[in-house]
């Protein structure tokens, strides 16, 4: 048995420190209180050290001249040297207006195409009907970027592309240089990036619209609303929080892209750079084929402080939106 | 309530509705079916006719040939299944560690560990310093953990995992647990981990098709061909129009057998091998897929 004195002795020596130093002592209890959960982060922060804060370091590669004699420190320093050359070329330019340009047509014409798709799903009468179309436009999403080139590719290739050998044969019309002519792929890339991304886009709206309280629609019944009328009155409003969220995150990410899409499906062909580069297949290039790390650091330094202030504005935005869908 | 039953969509628009959706659905399995008919179609027709939806003359040559010479794609298969379960896992493993701690509102220093994973998704160094952090401080060029460690925590599955938490598990019972005498390892593993389990399906399903579907970090830190993934080897197959031929040519060093050889056919049937594994999931995929979607944006 502990008797009253002794702990009572015991405690005071364990709250000496508090009354020594109150601040770092109950910092330094709390820390021990938790030290097993301290522990559960340890792997992620060694992580998140490694992978996300240390390359933050390097971004001074975009200041300097890089030599592999020398390294990253013992490197000359250029100042702003790598910025110049990049935004003396017609290059910044180009992967700019590419870049948020496409960006730009996906987010509109995915968010119209999805909410209308889901709409329609939802008024379908036969549900298990509804549900299988619902599969079947999700699958493309599943595939990896890979395998959609091979798909574009079965329908693109020049000399046996089904298109070429298929359709325009058909029609006695000339065979086209896919691959070559950018002028075709600020049509195709948008197609292909609906085809794979618009069954996600459909179950996120449908969830959405299946939350609607159904009562909104009841009421409407007994005011006379017609279909249409109920759509554009209740649906449209009342899933407006989701369309609003989702676009504007979609707004922050707008300086970014998917790589696979740019880079797999043109098969990263040269001549269709002038509309198919955009920044991130532009860094890409620069420092694996051209080896040029300076100018890609450049570039890539770019896009993470433009994104940054995008991702920080539309956070402030969807705040004042609704507090609880912001990020931060 | 009474359900609704004159609010239903007239039978013409029904109809009509339905066309739409069959076309819908036609046009997003139509791009496959295509590859799946040039894999089994003679190569003769195909330089006659070009890729066609009805083959004019039927061959599995082109399985034939990826399997009588199975080496590299099963060696590729098996670098893709590695990668998948130990990422899977391991990922699944890390991103739970760190969302649990920054979900329990009584741990102080939440807001901070929960900032330093979230600020990633604000800025980051770029692609540059990024992979060589990879090749020269970690030295991972060549190495399968390169294909595993760039994917292990995502901010977004945190985000994910740490809102299901505070969700799902009442604080007051992780309380009972510790009154109990359950230390904190043994609170999470016996009473967060079961309550959770949809959302440990959610983001290792996540993570499965990410790993699998990965040829980013292969194609930038990986020459060795013994690591190549599936999906990695598709895009050199793609790529290099000649990879097949070159290879052909090392292995049976025969001329006349490099004419007759179906490439396009096999870069096809290629194709079909790669998807092959996640066709066969799929059903149970997007199901979980659809739960968890759903249950992100419904939590608004």
């Amino acid at each position: 048995m502990i008797t009253h004195e002794k702990r009572n002795a015991l405690d005071t020596r364990l709250h000496l420190p508090v009354r020594l130093h109150p601040k770092r002592s109950s910092m330094l209890r709390h820390l021990l209180r938790h030290k097993v959960l301290l522990l559960m982060l340890l792997p992620g922060v060694v992580f998140l050290l490694i992978n996300n804060y240390l390359p933050m370091f390097g971004i001074i590669i975009a200041f300097k001249n890089i030599n592999y004699v020398d390294g990253i420190l013992g490197s000359p320093w250029v100042g702003l040297d790598n910025f110049k050359f990049l935004f003396a070329t017609s290059d910044a330019w180009i992967i700019t207006r590419n870049t948020v340009l496409y960006n730009f047509v996906f987010i509109i014409l995915n968010l119209v195409i999805a909410v209308s798709i889901a709409i329609a799903l939802n008024e379908l009468k036969n549900k298990l009907a509804a549900k299988f179309y619902q599969s079947v436009m999700f699958f493309p999403y599943f595939l990896s970027m890979v395998v959609v080139s091979y798909l574009v590719f079965a329908f693109l290739n020049v000399e046996y592309g089904f298109i070429n050998k298929g359709i325009l044969a058909m029609f006695g019309l000339n065979e086209l240089n896919w691959y070559s002519e950018p002028k075709y792929w600020p049509f195709i890339l948008p197609l292909i990036n609906l085809w794979k991304g618009v069954g996600y886009g459909c179950v996120i709206y449908l969830a959405a619209i299946i939350g609607i309280d159904s009562e909104y629609y009841e009421a409407a019944l007994i005011d006379g609303a017609s279909k249409w009328k109920q759509i554009l009155h209740i649906t449209i409003p009342l899933i407006r929080p989701v369309i609003i969220i989702t676009t504007i995150l979609a707004i922050g990410g707008i300086f970014r892209s998917d790589f696979g899409l740019f880079y797999q499906t043109t098969l990263n062909s040269g001549a269709l750079y002038p509309t198919t580069l955009v920044i991130d297949t532009y860094v890409y290039n620069a420092l694996i084929n051209m080896g040029n790390l300076g100018m890609s650091a450049a570039a890539g330094l770019y896009q993470s402080i433009v994104g940054f202030f995008l991702v920080l504005g539309s956070n402030w935005i969807v705040r004042k939106v609704d507090k609880d869908q912001a990020v931060f | 309530m009474e359900p609704v039953t004159n609010n239903e969509i007239s039978r013409p628009t029904n109809i009509i509705l339905h066309i739409i959706f069959i076309i819908l659905s036609i046009t997003c399995l139509l791009p496959i079916v295509l590859v799946f008919m040039i894999s089994i179609t003679d190569y003769d027709s195909i330089v006659l006719n070009g890729y066609q939806f009805i083959p004019e003359k039927l061959s599995l040559e082109a399985y034939a040939y990826i399997f009588k010479d199975y080496t590299v794609i099963v060696k590729a298969y098996g670098v893709s299944i590695f990668v998948t379960v130990a990422g899977t896992l391991l990922s699944v493993f890390i991103s739970s560690l760190y969302a649990y701690p920054i979900s329990r509102a009584d741990f102080k220093y939440r807001g901070f560990f929960a900032f330093l994973i979230f600020f990633t998704m604000l800025f980051g160094g770029g692609l540059v310093p990024w992979y060589m952090v990879y090749t020269q401080v970690l030295d991972l060029k060549n190495s399968i953990w390169a294909l595993i460690v760039p994917m292990l925590l995502s901010p977004f599955n945190v985000l994910i995992m740490k809102t299901y938490f505070q969700m799902s598990v009442p604080p007051a019972l992780i309380e009972a647990s510790k009154i109990d005498g359950a230390g904190e390892l043994r609170t999470f593993f016996r009473i967060v981990f079961p309550l959770s389990l949809p959302v440990f399906a959610t983001i290792g399903l996540f993570n499965t098709l990410h790993y699998w579907n990965d040829w980013f970090n292969s194609m930038i830190f990986i020459t060795d061909t013994d690591l190549y993934s599936l999906q990695y080897l598709m895009y050199k197959m793609i790529s290099q129009a000649d990879y097949l031929s070159r290879n052909r040519a090392l292995i049976q060093g025969s001329a006349t057998e490099l004419a007759k050889l179906p490439g396009e056919t096999i870069r096809m049937a290629m194709a079909l091998i790669g998807i092959g594994p996640i066709v066969l999931a799929y059903p149970f995929f997007q199901r979980y897929f659809i739960k968890g979607l759903t249950l992100g944006s419904i939590k608004g």
